[in-house]
């Protein structure tokens, strides 16, 4: 298979060889033209950072197929590696499909493991995750105190504004992910307050940008909720779903998909591949799965993402 | 199960055949696959009464909604299955919750 042609995010084609190669990066951001440095590059440079945080993505618990025969155990692996780095983050966001079927036991061994990290942790729900017969209620019930709707949410850290988007629900059939009238209007209400200085972070499952519209890898009212971040000067959107680094910059708004901690999928509309899951062999897998740390270096400075696979 | 039902149909009286055939007509049944995030076949086209099972082979869950809401399935593991009489004649369009791009249907014509 080909990673270099098929769609439009293969223009950075040469980044993406070198992120499915396992290499940890460092994303920053200069004039919209994105620059990578190498792992140790970052670490060197990264002492002076506020604060960082983890992103950590699509654990599918309860996964067990020969692609991964226990999504459990590689996500205890990349919480290991989440409790093991030099700087302790202060908290983690999990962008969603903690489990595979919406079950109980599901949630609860996931609970389980990332406890193990010792952070706090905020959710927004995948697709995966509102199974149940309540369509999301087992998760609300679980991860949802305090939010709104479907389960979204804000919080400030440390002058950075985090909004948690909910894009899973209320799927209409031949669409993608779909954020819905209530819950933009609860943006709209949210970002009002905000000064255009203040960074923010946007979270959610299904990426804000249409990274491949035929496997349903994108959000259709996305465009509204971009229009009203338009006027911050330092936007970061974070999503999962999947299962792979992408990445992509509109203007000041810089948008980043995660590895999976489950299974890796194939690249954007790769020929004969279907959004499922990708077999790769069983002694590489730790280099398709992975977490991603980001620091705050600035106020208003672009933030650098470094995603680091479970093999690195 | 059906075709012992037929067989033993044959080997009696043509009275019990009869009633034999009378219940195929009466309970028809078609199957749908679900296998690389498609339904196959996307379009089926059934009698009144039928019983329609879709079962998913994919590797990931998939779910059988109506756009009308008038059925809907738990989610589908690998091999699970969901089974669903039509009892009306009409054209049901369907999608997976889960995988919205995912759609097809079933024409119920009259029996």
């Amino acid at each position: 298979m080909n990673k270099f042609d098929s769609d439009q995010t293969d223009r950075r084609g040469f980044l993406k060889c070198m992120t499915w190669a396992g290499t940890g990066l460092v994303w920053t951001v200069a004039g919209g033209v994105p620059l990578s440095l190498g792992l140790e590059a970052a670490a060197a440079g990264g002492g002076g950072a506020p604060f960082s945080f983890v992103q950590i993505s699509d654990s599918h618990i309860g996964f067990a197929k020969p692609y991964n025969p226990d999504a459990r155990t590689t996500y205890r692996e990349a919480v290991a590696k989440i409790a093991a780095m030099p700087k302790k983050p202060d908290f983690i966001i999990h962008t969603g499909d903690v489990s595979q079927l919406s079950q109980d036991s599901q949630f609860d061994d996931a609970d389980q493991i990332i406890r193990e990290s010792g952070l706090t942790v905020f959710h927004v729900p995948g697709e995966h995750d509102v199974l149940d017969e309540g369509n999301g209620k087992a998760f609300l019930d679980r991860y949802g105190k305090g939010s709104k709707g479907g389960g979204w949410h804000s919080f400030d850290h440390a002058g950075v504004h985090f909004i948690a988007l909910v894009n899973v629900l209320n799927l209409k059939a031949g669409g993608m992910g779909d954020l819905g009238p209530e819950q933009l209007a609860w943006l709209k209400d949210d970002l009002s307050a905000r000064g255009s200085s203040t960074p923010i972070v946007v979270f959610t499952h299904i990426p804000l940008w249409a990274v491949y519209p035929d496997w349903g890898w994108g959000t259709d009212d996305a465009g509204q909720a971009l229009t009203m971040l338009r006027r911050f000067g330092s936007v970061t959107v974070l999503n999962g779903h999947i299962h792979q680094v992408q990445q992509k910059v509109e203007g000041h708004v810089a948008f980043y998909t995660a590895r999976s901690t489950a299974f890796p999928q194939a690249s954007p509309g790769a020929p004969g591949q279907t959004p499922g899951p990708f077999a790769v062999p069983a002694d590489k897998l730790g280099t398709y799965l992975g977490v991603r740390e980001i620091s705050f270096v600035a106020r208003n400075h672009p933030l650098p993402v470094v995603d680091q696979t479970l093999a690195a | 199960m059906r075709s012992l039902r037929l067989a033993a149909g044959a080997a009696t009286a043509s009275m019990t055949l009869l009633f034999a055939v009378g219940v195929a007509i009466a309970a028809p049944t078609a199957s749908v696959v679900i296998d690389n995030f498609s339904y196959s076949p996307m379009v089926l086209t059934v009698a009144a009464g039928s019983t329609v099972t879709w079962t998913n082979r994919d590797d990931i869950p998939h779910t059988v909604r109506a756009i009308d809401g008038s059925f809907h399935s738990p989610p589908l593991d690998t091999d699970d299955h969901y089974s669903f009489t039509f009892a009306k004649p009409g054209v049901y369009s369907y999608f997976c919750s889960i995988h919205p791009k995912m759609v097809a249907k079933v024409i119920v014509k009259a029996a």
